[in-house]
């Protein structure tokens, strides 16, 4: 029984970036498709692509699809299974919520519940990286950036996954908003449009692409404003 | 293994009476143990994979007209900078105040919990729970998880019945009762300006002053503490953020620049 659980080890690292920005009235939410095997994070084996693999959740009812309903957004890279296994308690979740209150869950309070969803396996964690966007109650967008055992906070802009370190001081760069801390209060509201706010993802995947080898293949992007839903995609280098 | 699960109960069930349709999503909440026979090395390799906010600098003092309550707001992971706008001081409810040091998440979600009972005491029993019955409803639960690798520093202020109080918490199971404290890697260097600068008949604007004069002193020295130095302050009617300041500008208003004569030289030139 010892022996047998030595060198058990339950997480495999599967790589992907994710990054999401918030603008006035609207929200784009992006992650690549590439999925990337046996990168152990306990003894960095062999690695191997995997292929496509679609990360970006709208935490709808299972496999439907985008809804004009639809609030919040969730993308996730790190542990593939437990990114699925995740997403699919999240939206079991929601479904349920749907049928006890006839509405959908506003993006705030789904936020907190993937908190403590995340929090609730704090001894045996999700290793995922999570960020979530959507509109508030107000119709503005909104971001908000997780820890893998659900420590949270909204934020303007995020960036999670194996290429968070690359992008997140060029969105810092471009973006900046003041501190939602400082007192007296600096508006925070990302000064981007829509379409610029795109472009913008497009190209940190893009550069990320070219320095790290766990993102690439290609992009989806998924925008949620006033008028409803899309996604787009775009091809990201290969090698 | 039994795991005390108090802290997690909610008076009312989730999902009403038929909740075992739901097996496993919405039955009354648990934690989830990996099943192995090494708990320890697991949780060492668990943990070292999602790292935990590291790296902070905390303070609370209680002077005449009340407690003040200061932090940075970086959160790293090693040399990585992962925020720079953490809100480490925690409003459990308008009287009352937690700190945040140690692992993000457990600071957060045992907080919010906190949060929770507070209000249900006040709920049943009529009147807001007392600074001293907050801190050991924390320090309860943080003890019952001793030993499993949870990761707390917190301090909780607040006003009461009997006025002002402090009470210091960590995941160890302590409890410390006191009129000053500072938590987190930086808190050698902001004890260093507290204890110089502290008398108990200050006034408000002074002891804000002190606050942030010894968060800024210690952002300066320690690395991993930066970002934006907030400033609390709990008297008999509540708590009221005072300040929010960037410390990269704070720097040059306890530091002004003079421009010294070589400096001149060279741009004339």
């Amino acid at each position: 029984m010892t022996k047998q659980h030595q060198n058990w080890s339950p997480y495999d690292n599967n790589g992907g970036t994710c990054v999401a920005i918030a603008g006035a009235d609207y929200c784009v939410v992006a992650a690549d498709t590439r999925a990337v095997g046996c990168i152990s994070p306990f003894t960095g084996a062999v690695r191997q692509k995997l292929g496509m693999l679609r990360v970006i959740s709208h935490l709808g009812m299972f496999g439907g699809e985008l809804s004009r309903a639809d609030k919040s957004l969730m993308a996730s890279s790190g542990f593939q299974a437990d990114v699925r296994a995740l997403q699919k308690v999240l939206a079991a979740r929601h479904l349920i919520y749907q049928h006890q209150h006839n509405k959908q869950m506003s993006c705030p309070a789904m936020a907190q519940l993937l908190s403590n969803t995340l929090y609730y396996k704090r001894f045996f964690p999700y290793y995922a990286f999570n960020v979530l966007g959507g509109l508030d109650t107000e119709g503005k967008g909104c971001v908000f950036t997780y820890d893998a055992v659900g420590s949270y906070e909204r934020v303007g802009y995020s960036s999670q996954g194996s290429g968070a370190t690359l992008i997140t001081p060029f969105l810092d760069n471009q973006l900046k908003s003041p501190s939602p801390l400082l007192l007296p209060a600096k508006d925070a509201v990302t000064p981007l449009s829509e379409s610029e706010a795109i472009d913008l993802v497009k190209t940190c995947f893009a550069s990320a692409t070219e320095r790290d080898i766990y993102t690439g293949d290609k992009l989806e992007i998924v925008v949620i404003n006033a008028d409803g839903i899309r996604r787009e995609y775009m091809e990201l280098r290969k090698d | 293994m039994k795991i005390d699960f108090s802290g997690l109960e909610s008076t009312a069930p989730l999902c009403g009476a038929n909740s075992e349709m739901f097996d496993g999503i919405s039955t009354s909440p648990s934690f989830q143990i990996p099943d192995t026979t090494d708990f320890d090395d697991f949780q060492k390799e668990a943990i070292q994979m999602v790292k935990p906010a590291k790296g902070t600098t905390t303070l609370a003092f209680i002077f005449k007209e009340g407690v003040m309550v200061a932090a940075d707001s970086r959160a790293s992971m090693g040399g990585y900078i992962s925020s720079q706008s953490v809100k480490k001081i925690i409003e459990i409810n308008p009287y009352m105040l937690g700190t945040m040091a140690g692992g993000a998440a457990d600071c957060q979600f045992w907080h919010r919990n906190l949060g929770i009972k507070c209000r249900l005491h006040e709920l049943a029993n009529k009147r807001r729970i007392s600074v001293t019955g907050a801190s050991k409803l924390l320090a309860n639960i943080l003890y019952s998880y001793r030993g499993m690798g949870l990761s707390v520093g917190t301090m909780i202020a607040g006003w009461d019945e009997k006025g002002p109080g402090l009470y210091y918490v960590d995941s160890e199971g302590g409890r410390l009762k006191g009129t000053k404290f500072s938590v987190g890697s930086g808190s050698p260097y902001a004890y260093g300006i507290l204890d110089s600068g502290y008398r108990y008949d200050m006034t408000v604007e002074e002891a804000a002053e002190l606050a942030r004069r010894s968060i800024y002193h210690a952002t300066f020295r320690d690395g991993a503490s930066g970002g934006v130095a907030s400033v609390y302050y709990v008297g008999p009617t509540g708590w009221k953020k005072l300040s929010g300041d960037d410390v990269g500008e704070l720097h040059y208003m306890y530091n002004p620049v003079e421009p010294t004569v070589v400096e001149q030289e060279m741009s004339e030139a």
